[in-house]
C-alpha cells in the first residue's frame, strides 16, 4: 500500500461501530462453512442472521464452535480498526451516515463496507449508480460495449459500479475511468487484494481514481460464495443493473436476479442470435429486460427520459482544416495511418495529425493502431 | 630432444598464447598430447603423423611427448597441428629449431600435408602482434584476414613443407600485404527498399530506427510484409567503421562462419523461435558466442516474438541494456559484444486478425496472455512500435517509394548530426541514451514539452514510455536537421508508442 494512501486513511478514521466490525470479522471466520450455501437467496438469508444464530447455523458443534465463540468475544475493536487503516482502508457500517443507503434493501446487507476513499465513496454513491456487469470471456465486440458504456456514463456523471472480474467488468471500469474516473469496483475478497491477479494495475488505478469496495475485511481472499454475494451488493447499489454479454448461467445473470428481485431495473445489451455468449442477455430481454445499446438509452432508464447526456463532443467543425479531414477520413473508416497517407510526406503530417487529435479528445488508437473517434 | 614451437588458443573472443614443447627420448613408440586438450587437438596425432610421412619426413619410432602450456587453459580445435608438426621436426632434428622462436604458427593439417583454414585467425594475429611476435605463418586462406592486423609479419603458407623452407630459410615467405584500412561499403544483396509498395508509415519507423538506433517492433498479420522489411534494414545502417568492422570480423572468424578479408556489410541475424537462452546470447564450454553477438553492430529481427522462450528472452535483458553478455561457465567467465538494433515481429493478437474486431476469436485472456509473453525486460527497451496492415488494393498499384540508396544517405546525415552531439561521450546514437540524459540531451521547445505532459496525463504513457518517445522525437528531428525537438517530432514521436501496461489491453 503506498504511504499516500496511508496518510489518506489515516486522516479519516474507521467510523464503523465495534458491533458491526466484529460482525465483519465474523463472516470472515465463517468464510470457509458459508461455502455450504450456494444460491444467492439463501445467502443473503443466511447472512441476515444474527451473530449468534449465524455461528450455530453453520460452524459445527465442537471445539471450532467453541474457538470461534471465544475469539468473538474477545474481538478487538480497535486493533481491527489499526489493521483497516494500515491496510490504507476505511470502514463505514450501517448504522454510519456515509453508508450507502441502497444496501438496507438487501435481507442481509453487509454490517460493514471497507472502501478505499472516504471521500470518494460519497461523491459515488450521492448520485444514481449504474451496474454493468457481463461474461469474463467476453468477445471483442462485448469488450467495446461495455468500455463505451462506461465511458458514457461516468462523462454524465453516473456511477459504474461493477466486480473487477475479466472481460466486460474490466471494461467497464477502465471505459469510465478514461471519463473522469466514476467508478466502483466491489470485490469478493478484501479491497485491498487485486482479485483476478491480472487485473493488478486496473486495481491500482482503482484505488488512485476510483473506488474499491469489500464486505470482507483487509486481506481477506475470495471464495466460492464470495462472487455471489459481490454480485448481490452490486445488484443492491445500482438503480440500473446492465448485462453485457452472458452465457447461460453466467455469474452476471445472479445479479440481474437479484436486481429484479429488489425491483431495481435489468437492461441487457442484445447480441446475435445464435451467439453463446447473447444465451444469457437475449433471454433477459425475453423475459422482460430493457434493451439498451448505448450510453444514452442507459441514461434514460436510470435518470428519466432526456435528463442526462453524456457532455456533447468537441466539434469538429472547430478544427483547423488539415485535422478536420483526417478525422473525417477516420470516420469514414480510413482509419490507420496506412490507410491514410500514400506518401511518406503525407505519413509524417498524418502521424502528427492522428497524435494531436488524440491528444485533444476526438481520437482515440485502438487495438492493431487503429484509430476511433470517441463517443 | 627437446624442441618449442609458439601458436595460440582461442578463448572467447581473444586468443592467448600457447607454447607447445615436444620431447623425444627412446622408449616404446608413442605419442601422447597432454595439458588440457580437447578431441579435436588429440586427435592431432592422426594428422601430424600422417601428414609428415605425406610431406617426405620422417615420424620418429620413438616416445613423443608433447605439452601444451599453460596448463590450466583448455585448448580447443585444430589449430595446433601445425604447431606440433613443427614441434615434431625439430625435436627429430628434421629442421633447424632457432627460426621457431621468430615464427608462431596456426594451422590445421590433412593427411596430404597440406594446411587447411581453421576459425579466428583475426584473434590470432592480434594475439601475436600484442605479444610481440615477429612473423606468423597462416594457412593461405586466411592471410588477407590475419594482415588486417598492424605489427606482425604474415606468411601465408598452402603445405608443411612450404612451411619448412620458409622457416629454415630456403624459400622466401609469402608474405600477405597489410590490408587497406578503408572499409569498402558493402551492401551486396540485401534487398532494396525501392522494391517496397506502400507502407510509408513504416518506412517511416524504419528510417528512424535506423537513424538513431531504436529497437523496433512490428506487428500485424502473418503476410503483412513484416520480414520483407526488417531483411532490408541493414541496407540503410551507414556503413561499419573500421573498429566495427574488425569487431564484427573477429567475431565471424571465431565462430567459423567467414573466411578472408575485412567484413563490412552490417550483419543482420534471424534466429528461429525455437532457440535457446544459449544459443541466443551465447553459451556452451568452452562459451561460443551467440546470435546476439553475431548480430553486434547489426540487427538482430525476432519473427514472432511471443513464440520464442521465456528463457531466451529474459537472457536478451543484459545484452539490451548493456551492449555486452558475460556468459560464465566452470569458473571461467567470457564477455561477449552484443550491440545490435533489434527488430521485433509479431501478430496482434494469436489469431493473428486483431485489427479487425469482427474477424478477431481471441478473449481477452487470449489477449492477455499473448501481451504477457511480449512485455518483460524486451518491451522496455523497444523504442518504436508500428503497426502493419496488409495493403489495400489501390496501393498495390502505387510506384515503390524510394530506395535504400536515398534512405540511407539520409540516416547518415542523421548519424553525424549525433556524433557531433555526443562528442566524446563514446555514445553513438539517440538509442543508446539512458533515460535520464536523453532528457537533458532532447533540447524540448515548450510545446514539445507541453504535448508529451498532455500524453501523460491522458496515461497515453508510462513514465518510462515517456523517456522512450524523447528518444524517438529527438532522432526524428535529427532527420529533420533541427537543433531543438519540436511539438511536431514529438507528436510524430508519440504515434510510435506503446501503450502502457494498463488494463485491458484497449478493445
Amino acid at each position: 500500500m503506498s504511504a499516500a494512501l496511508a496518510t489518506a486513511a489515516e486522516s479519516a478514521p474507521v467510523t464503523a461501530c465495534a458491533r458491526c466490525l466484529r460482525r465483519a470479522w465474523l463472516v470472515e471466520a465463517l468464510a470457509d462453512h458459508l461455502e455450504r450455501v450456494s444460491r444467492v437467496d439463501a445467502l443473503d438469508a443466511t447472512l441476515a442472521l444474527s451473530d449468534a444464530a449465524l455461528t450455530a447455523a453453520l460452524a459445527p458443534a465442537g471445539p471450532s464452535r467453541r474457538r470461534l465463540r471465544t475469539g468473538y468475544q474477545r474481538f478487538d475493536a480497535e486493533s481491527a480498526a489499526a489493521t483497516t487503516r494500515a491496510a490504507g482502508l476505511h470502514a463505514v457500517c450501517r448504522h454510519d451516515g456515509g453508508y450507502p443507503t441502497p444496501l438496507h434493501d438487501l435481507a442481509g446487507p453487509p454490517a460493514v463496507l471497507f472502501a478505499s476513499n472516504p471521500r470518494r465513496l460519497g461523491e459515488l454513491t450521492g448520485e444514481p449508480l449504474v451496474a454493468v456487469v457481463g461474461a469474463r470471456r467476453a468477445s471483442a465486440y462485448g469488450l467495446r460495449i461495455a468500455r463505451d458504456l462506461g465511458r458514457g456514463l461516468s462523462a454524465a456523471g453516473v456511477t459504474v459500479v461493477s466486480g473487477l472480474a475479466l472481460g466486460v467488468d474490466s471494461a467497464a471500469h477502465s471505459g469510465a475511468l478514461e471519463a473522469g474516473g466514476r467508478t466502483i469496483a466491489v470485490l469478493g475478497g478484501g479491497a485491498d487484494v487485486p482479485y483476478p491477479r491480472t487485473k493488478r494495475a486496473l486495481h491500482a488505478r482503482l484505488l488512485r481514481e476510483g473506488l474499491v469496495v469489500s464486505e470482507l475485511p483487509p486481506g481477506a481472499s475470495v471464495r466460492r460464495w464470495s462472487f455471489p454475494a459481490r454480485n448481490r451488493i452490486i445488484a443492491a447499489l445500482a438503480r440500473v443493473t446492465v448485462v453485457v454479454e452472458a452465457a447461460d448461467r453466467s455469474g452476471a445473470l445472479i445479479t440481474a436476479r437479484v436486481a429484479r428481485e429488489l425491483g431495481r431495473d435489468v437492461a441487457a445489451v442484445p447480441g446475435e442470435a445464435t451467439a453463446r455468449l447473447a444465451a444469457g442477455t437475449n433471454a433477459l430481454i425475453r423475459d422482460g429486460a430493457h434493451l439498451v445499446t448505448s450510453a444514452q438509452d442507459v441514461l434514460d432508464l436510470a435518470c428519466g427520459v432526456g435528463v442526462r447526456s453524456p457532455p456533447a463532443l468537441p466539434d469538429p467543425e472547430s478544427l483547423e482544416p488539415r485535422l478536420r479531414y483526417v478525422y473525417a477520413a477516420v470516420q469514414a473508416g480510413r482509419d490507420s495511418p496506412g490507410a491514410l497517407a500514400a506518401t511518406r510526406e503525407e505519413a509524417r503530417a498524418v502521424l502528427v495529425a492522428l497524435t494531436e487529435l488524440e491528444l485533444r479528445g476526438f481520437l482515440r488508437r485502438g487495438r492493431g493502431g487503429r484509430y476511433e473517434p470517441c463517443g | 630432444m627437446l624442441a618449442r614451437v609458439t601458436t595460440f588458443a582461442i578463448d572467447g573472443l581473444e586468443s592467448r598464447r600457447v607454447s607447445i614443447e615436444v620431447d623425444i627420448r627412446s622408449g616404446l613408440p608413442a605419442f601422447r598430447v597432454v595439458g588440457l586438450a580437447d578431441t579435436a587437438v588429440r586427435e592431432a596425432r592422426e594428422r601430424v603423423r600422417a601428414a609428415l610421412l605425406n610431406s617426405d619426413f620422417q615420424f620418429p619410432s620413438k616416445r613423443i611427448t608433447a605439452n601444451l602450456a599453460p596448463a590450466y587453459l583448455p585448448k580447443v580445435g585444430p589449430g595446433f597441428d601445425l604447431g606440433l608438426a613443427l614441434g615434431v621436426l625439430a625435436a627429430s632434428e628434421q629442421m633447424p629449431s632457432e627460426p621457431l622462436a621468430e615464427w608462431a604458427l596456426f594451422g590445421e593439417l590433412s593427411l596430404g600435408g597440406q594446411i587447411r583454414p581453421c576459425s579466428g585467425t583475426l584473434a590470432v594475429a592480434e594475439g601475436a602482434a600484442a605479444s610481440g611476435i615477429a612473423g606468423l605463418v597462416v594457412p593461405v586462406e586466411r592471410a588477407r584476414e590475419a594482415a588486417l592486423v598492424a605489427g606482425v609479419r604474415v606468411a601465408a603458407a598452402g603445405t608443411l613443407r612450404e612451411v619448412v623452407e620458409v622457416l629454415d630459410g630456403t624459400r622466401a615467405p609469402t608474405v600477405a600485404a597489410p590490408s587497406s584500412p578503408a572499409v569498402e561499403p558493402d551492401t551486396g544483396d540485401v534487398p532494396d527498399f525501392g522494391e517496397v509498395i506502400g507502407q510509408p508509415d513504416a518506412l517511416e519507423a524504419i528510417e528512424i530506427a535506423a537513424a538513431g538506433g531504436h529497437n523496433l517492433l512490428l506487428e500485424g498479420p502473418p503476410g503483412v510484409g513484416k520480414t520483407m522489411l526488417a531483411r532490408r534494414l541493414p541496407g540503410i545502417l551507414p556503413p561499419l567503421a573500421r573498429d566495427e568492422a574488425l569487431a564484427v570480423t573477429r567475431i565471424y572468424s571465431v565462430v567459423g562462419l567467414h573466411g578472408g578479408g575485412l567484413l563490412s556489410r552490417r550483419p543482420f541475424r534471424a534466429p528461429h523461435h525455437t532457440i535457446s537462452a544459449a544459443g541466443l546470447v551465447g553459451g556452451g564450454s568452452p562459451p561460443a558466442p551467440g546470435e546476439a553477438s553475431l548480430a553486434h553492430h547489426g540487427v538482430l529481427f525476432l519473427d514472432e516474438l511471443s513464440e520464442f522462450g521465456r528463457a531466451a528472452l529474459e537472457a536478451l535483458r543484459q545484452p539490451l541494456e548493456e551492449g555486452w553478455v558475460s556468459i560464465v561457465r566452470g569458473q571461467r567467465s567470457r564477455r561477449f559484444p552484443t550491440r545490435f538494433t533489434l527488430v521485433a515481429a509479431t501478430n496482434p493478437c494469436p489469431c493473428g486478425f486483431a485489427p479487425d474486431p469482427r474477424r478477431c476469436e481471441c478473449s481477452e485472456a487470449d489477449l492477455a496472455r499473448h501481451q504477457r509473453r511480449l512485455s518483460g525486460p524486451l518491451l522496455d527497451r523497444i523504442d518504436l512500435r508500428c503497426t502493419l496492415e496488409r495493403p489495400r488494393p489501390s496501393e498495390l498499384a502505387r510506384a515503390p517509394a524510394e530506395t535504400s540508396e536515398s534512405l540511407r544517405a539520409r540516416v547518415i546525415v542523421a548519424r553525424e548530426r549525433q556524433l557531433r552531439r555526443f562528442g566524446d561521450d563514446g555514445l553513438r546514437c539517440n538509442g543508446q541514451l539512458d533515460a535520464r540524459a536523453a532528457r537533458g540531451r532532447a533540447d524540448l521547445t515548450g510545446a514539445a514539452e507541453r504535448a508529451l505532459t498532455d500524453a501523460y496525463e491522458r496515461h497515453y504513457l508510462s513514465a518510462r514510455g515517456m523517456d522512450r518517445v524523447v528518444r524517438v522525437a529527438r532522432t526524428i528531428a535529427d532527420l529533420a536537421g533541427s537543433d531543438r525537438t519540436e511539438s511536431d517530432h514529438v507528436l510524430r514521436a508519440l504515434a510510435f508508442r506503446q501503450d502502457p501496461a494498463v488494463e485491458p489491453a484497449a478493445a
